[in-house]
């Protein structure tokens, strides 16, 4: 029974890592499949639409963060795992969800913006500063549920 | 939930899109003093192949195979496009069946169209056995009773318009069926301008109402019905019947002469594809990008052999069709 707390505390770090880079994969796939058809056509655009394809992978990153952090928090990196009951390890499954779920659908709709903007450089490749804004938008509420998780994560007193 | 199948597609299209002809290169080509000018302009944009002879005919010819070679390079499914390839599969049964009427016997081959479902020998096979129902169901009644009526009456006017209504109501049938909005948009646009086009021809040619009902589709943006009762009270009674539909600008175009009417009906399909512009997940870019070609093209056409036939600027300006891009 005294194993629970560390459980959900793992639950939170697996999910946070899980769901966002799930998103992200999604993300990179569907803007690489754009990519790749720009390519397909002209091959001088690879580096303008890689760096497209790029932007929905810093979901992954932001959970592997998270992911890091919980896992320092309850002392299994560092030796020393905390003993937590139950309540503490949904506190911590709690401070995880927001980077995981907002991660997995801010990836993909970041990917299908990404896809979009990649049609804006295939046309008028001069424009790629205005296109690269679109996908950067959806990555604003990303940040926001990785700045919640990481200070919930950090301020929990155990 | 958007479906991202065709998003490789789609991508890739808009970077062909570049290479349409713009408004501003069909003025270049219409600054071109000669025909073989306006040739080495097109061949400089990439039109024709390596081992393509520079003349007109091979060049387009060459244009209008390349599209296809484009799309089947970009691994979706084709059924979406088979709506496309009815006009040119009704054509071929058009010319099969006067083929084995007139005992002709396939001896004018190059009437046909060989990209089709049907390949042209099969198709005339199938009217010289009569067996008209390895056809597709859409076009077996209408080809069996074609066949009959040419036969019989020995009529090929009869007989076109049959089949040429059989093929709007095949395309409106698809357009109906499918899923993609853009075959619904295609499909009722197409059997639309078809009426119209009907309405203002038999209105020239003095034909009574029964041909008109004969050889219009129904339709959802049109009746039928009015139309083809404006068409028997003139022409202004059309153009003032079409002012109360979506086609009120194809009326202004009838009232201009026939060249502008002609090149109205074209815009308005190019129009219809310009949403399509702004899509990224559908197969919408694409059909737009086959009709977008295919517009192009016969622009092309257009302005080649009123080059060649001296026409003046004025003229060919006059039939020069909107660009997609």
């Amino acid at each position: 029974m005294s194993q629970l707390g560390i459980v959900y505390a793992l639950l939170g770090a697996a999910l946070a890592v899980l769901l966002a880079g799930a998103g992200s994969s999604i993300g990179v796939g569907i803007a690489g499949q754009a990519a790749a058809g720009v390519v397909t056509e002209d091959p001088s655009k690879f580096a303008k639409v890689l760096i497209m394809q790029l932007l929905p992978g810093t979901q992954g990153i932001y959970g592997l963060l998270v992911g890091f952090i919980t896992l320092s928090k309850i002392g299994l990196l560092g030796g020393g795992m905390l003993d937590l009951t139950p309540q503490q390890g949904l506190l911590v499954l709690a401070a995880c969800l927001p980077i995981g779920i907002v991660g997995l659908i801010s990836g993909k709709y970041q990917g299908m913006t990404s896809a979009a903007a990649i049609g804006i450089v295939a046309k008028k490749p001069e424009q790629f500063g205005k296109a690269m804004l679109f996908p950067a938008m959806v990555e604003t509420y990303a940040i926001l549920a990785l700045l919640i998780s990481i200070l919930s994560v950090t301020n929990l007193s155990f | 939930m958007i479906d991202t199948k065709y998003t490789y597609a789609v991508a890739r299209i808009r970077a062909l899109e570049t290479a349409l002809f713009t408004s501003a290169t069909l003025d270049q080509l219409m600054a071109c003093q000669t025909e073989e000018q306006c040739l080495q302009l097109i061949q400089e944009k990439g039109w024709g192949g390596a081992d393509t002879p520079v003349n007109a005919e091979a060049i387009l010819t060459r244009e209008q195979e390349k599209i296809w070679e484009n799309i089947r390079d970009l691994g979706v499914d084709m059924s979406v496009f088979d709506v496309l390839s009815y006009p040119n599969m009704f054509h071929n049964l058009k010319a099969a069946i006067k083929d084995v009427c007139t005992e002709e016997n396939g001896k004018s081959m190059n009437i046909y169209y060989d990209d089709t479902a049907i390949s042209p020998d099969e198709m005339l096979e199938i009217v010289r056995s009569k067996d008209f129902s390895r056809l597709p169901k859409y076009m077996a009644g209408a080809a069996k009773e074609a066949y009959e009526t040419l036969l019989h009456t020995r009529d090929g006017q009869l007989c076109d318009v049959i089949v040429d209504k059989a093929a709007l109501e095949a395309i409106y049938a698809a357009g109906k069926e499918a899923k993609d909005s853009i075959i619904k948009d295609y499909a009722e646009s197409t059997v639309a301008i078809a009426d119209i086009k009907i309405a203002v021809r038999s209105q020239k040619t003095a034909k009574n109402l029964d041909f008109m009902k004969r050889a219009m589709a129904e339709c959802e943006s049109l009746s039928v019905a009015q139309l083809s009762k404006a068409a028997v009270s003139g022409i202004d009674a059309i153009v003032e019947y079409l002012s109360g539909t979506a086609y009120a600008e194809g009326g202004k175009a009838i009232a201009e002469s026939m060249s502008a009417f002609e090149r109205w009906c074209d815009n308005r399909m190019m129009q219809t594809m310009q949403p399509q512009k702004y899509q990224s997940f559908s197969v919408g870019p694409l059909v737009a990008y086959v009709l977008a070609r295919e517009n192009e093209i016969k622009t092309v056409r257009i302005i080649l052999s009123g080059k060649r036939s001296g026409l003046s600027d004025d003229s060919i300006r006059e039939r020069v069709r909107e660009m997609y891009v």
